[in-house]
């Protein structure tokens, strides 16, 4: 419980501390040691997970679907923080961020990964409503931070689009809870609980629970990015500070896409005896198929590079909802594992991308050029992490992605010709735009940049270790997980 | 179904949700943003009356506590800055006549007979007030989404993102009796959270392109994205 309290809270504590210090370059020390902490915890707590099971209790609740997400969530926290601290100082030196912008970026980013970590760890759904609503607005003003009219349209979209689709959460929040008064004895005492929902779930009335998840996956479904709603990530990713798009990527998709997968859990279990008992995997298999297959043809000629990676980020999030659709173990261990390797790639990409831009001073592809030249660091960065997150073997998502091709091809044989096509086209769109930046001839006048690869090797050395050999304890925990959410064991 | 075979308090409540209603189409539909704040008001003082009534019909005390939220928030705290926004703003004498007005009333209608389809569901339970307001909740809800949609003015689509609240409050307590009140409160402090972002932001569009207009914000539509944005890493 201490483990618990450590973790999530201590973002909170940051984030008013960080809103009150004045002086820039302890708050980005302070930013990084505040992650640190909350990391810590997360071990600590996933240690106590995996020995004991599930650590329940005051309307939390986290077990090993949640507790893998935790410490996914503190480490990319951590390594971002250590990239933020340089790129905020020398953002701000350009004086593109007055002092007050930067007491706001610290403040926010552990608003932000507070918020994540409430979602994960909370049992009740409306305080999950609560805490993804809350992550929208502790980085909507972090989008606008620039103040360029290009930046505060972005996150006026941003801000729009997730507010509309966030409602519709509500709505379905609000159905659950009306089918869980006819079904718990204590309604309005755990009502909202999810434990105590899915202990009832067979109980819940079917048609009810079936308009409650189409609201709730529409919601949820906006966040996580998932075409025809998903404008607004492209966007509030290119006009952002890099860090954010980096976290946004790496954390925020995956709590949104955690959410849907919890409601998913539910209605299986209410439809399980109705008609249509495979409804929520259907649709979860239908978005997720049409956002991959949709983003794989937006990757190609982009102009800028973040709006193209944001892109890839939509097209794997597709390729992960469409593993938690098909269900089964395998397809639900190959969409967690996914989910694990793709953030480490995505994040540890945002941040080379960032350093890649201060090369060349633009985010325009034409005009990012020779940066293996430049600096041999940053451009092995960008082509090693590109290589990763397109799907080439000995990288952790090949695995994956090779995992949900067999699952597909046992339940949808002919699904995985739609899928194999979208991922050469996205591969495709991936290595056009990026060769010529990593190997093109570099244009005069381009200097290297203090840049701190730390972060980035760690992760890719991460997503190397988890394609070559998944360590057993990693397994034994994404099995655990997978048991949770299909009642059966892989391994 | 026969309303006068209902409990007085069901009716009344039924009378004050279809006058919601008649609030969104209201605001739908109307160009004047002073209004339209008003009008809103109005929408929160119907919501907070029905979580009051449905309070003392059930007797949950803590529907009075939700009806107060409301009544603080969207008729008092949220209108009296959205005024203030709008003064200091200088929008006072801004029309912003709907495109089709015509075709957008009838999609609202059309929106209307969609939710009751949705709510059909609930007819299983055999309550069937329950059910009507719960079509009516999920129509405000639908309504401010099509005002969104429709309107280009920011403190316009501001509006309708606050209506979609009323509808989902609505929803909360005629289908529930209201969510935990930690939940509640939660959500009204989202929505007053976002409302204060909305202010900064009116500023913010105002100062960089010098109108409220939504259109006017289309840099980054694809084709023209390069042109207009130089060097922003």
């Amino acid at each position: 419980m201490i483990a618990l309290l450590l973790t999530v809270f201590t973002p909170l504590a940051g984030m008013l501390l960080l809103g009150a210090l004045r002086s820039a370059r302890v708050a980005g020390w302070l930013n990084l040691a505040l992650c640190a902490l909350s990391l810590a915890g997360a071990l600590g707590l996933a240690a106590d997970v995996l020995a004991h099971g599930a650590v329940a209790g005051d309307s939390f609740r986290v077990d090993a679907l949640s507790v893998y997400l935790v410490v996914l969530t503190a480490f990319v926290g951590l390594t971002t923080a250590i990239f933020s601290r340089p790129y905020m100082r020398y953002v701000h030196e350009e004086k593109r961020v007055s002092r007050g912008g930067l007491r706001l970026y610290h403040s926010m980013y552990q608003g932000f990964l507070f918020t994540m970590l409430l979602a994960l760890t909370t049992d009740n759904l409306g305080i999950l409503w609560v805490a993804v609503e809350g992550a929208t607005l502790a980085t909507v003003l972090l989008v606008s931070l620039y103040r360029t009219p290009a930046a505060i349209e972005a996150a006026w979209k941003y801000f729009i689009l997730c507010g509309v689709g966030i409602a519709q959460a509500l709505f379905g929040t609000v159905a659950l809870y009306f089918a869980a008064q006819h079904a718990l004895p204590d309604a309005a005492a755990d009502g909202l609980s999810w434990s105590a929902l899915y202990a009832v779930a067979p109980q819940l009335e079917p048609r009810v629970m079936s308009v409650a998840f189409v609201f709730l996956l529409v919601g949820y479904g906006t966040k996580v990015g998932l075409v025809p709603l998903h404008s607004w990530l492209p966007d509030a990713h290119s006009e952002g500070p890099t860090p954010m798009s980096a976290v946004l990527s790496g954390l925020l998709l995956n709590v949104a896409l955690y959410a849907v997968v919890r409601m998913k859990m539910l209605t299986d279990a209410a439809l399980a005896h109705s008609a249509a008992p495979a409804l929520a995997g259907h649709l979860l298999m239908g978005f997720g198929l049409v956002s991959f297959l949709v983003a794989a043809v937006s990757l190609q000629r982009r102009r800028d590079i973040k709006r193209l990676f944001s892109y890839s980020s939509i097209e794997h999030m597709g390729l992960m909802t469409f593993g938690f659709g098909v269900g089964g173990p395998l397809a639900t261990f190959a969409a967690l594992l996914h989910m694990l390797v793709h953030a480490l790639t995505k994040s540890a990409i945002f941040i080379t991308v960032g350093h890649a831009t201060h090369i060349s001073r633009s985010q325009r592809i034409d005009r990012i050029r020779g940066l293996i030249r430049t600096q041999p660091a940053v451009g092995w960065g960008l082509l090693i992490g590109v290589a990763a997150i397109a799907g080439f073997p000995p990288f952790g998502i090949f695995t994956s992605e090779f995992l949900l091709l067999s699952a597909t091809m046992r339940a949808w044989p002919w699904l995985t010709i739609p899928l194999m096509v979208g991922l050469v086209v996205a591969f495709a769109g991936l290595f056009r735009s990026v060769q010529p930046m990593v190997f093109g001839a570099a244009p005069p006048g381009q200097y290297p940049v203090r840049a701190n690869m730390l972060p980035v090797i760690l992760q890719l050395a991460l997503v190397l270790l988890l394609g070559i050999a998944l360590p057993g304890l990693l397994a034994h925990w994404l099995d655990q997980a997978t048991q949770l959410i299909t009642g059966r064991h892989l391994l | 179904m026969n309303p006068a075979a209902m409990p007085l308090l069901d009716q009344a409540v039924l009378v004050l949700a279809a006058m919601a209603l008649f609030t969104a189409f209201a605001l739908l539909a109307q160009t004047r943003l002073t209004a339209a704040i008003h009008t809103f008001a109005w929408q929160g003082a119907l919501v907070a009356a029905v979580a009051a009534l449905t309070g003392r019909a059930s007797g949950d005390a803590h529907l009075y506590v939700s009806a107060l939220i409301t009544l603080a928030l969207k008729v008092v705290l949220i209108p009296w800055m959205l005024h203030r926004l709008v003064r200091r703003l200088a929008l006072e004498r801004q029309a912003d006549p709907l495109q089709h007005p015509a075709l957008t009333l009838l999609a609202g209608a059309g929106i209307v007979v969609f939710s009751d389809w949705v709510a059909e569901p609930v007819a299983h339970f055999d309550l069937s007030a329950t059910r009507n307001v719960i079509a009516i909740s999920l129509a405000i809800v639908l309504l401010g989404m099509l005002m969104m949609v429709v309107r280009r003015q920011a403190v316009a689509q501001v509006l309708g993102f606050m209506a979609m609240e009323n509808g989902l409050f609505l929803a909360a307590v005629a289908s529930t009796h209201g969510m935990p009140l930690v939940v509640e409160l939660g959500v009204a402090f989202d929505v007053l959270v976002a409302m204060v972002l909305f202010g900064v932001f009116f500023l913010q569009i105002k100062n960089s392109i010098d109108s409220l207009d939504i259109d006017r914000l289309s840099q980054l539509a694809e084709p023209v994205e390069d042109d207009a944005r130089g060097d922003a890493p």
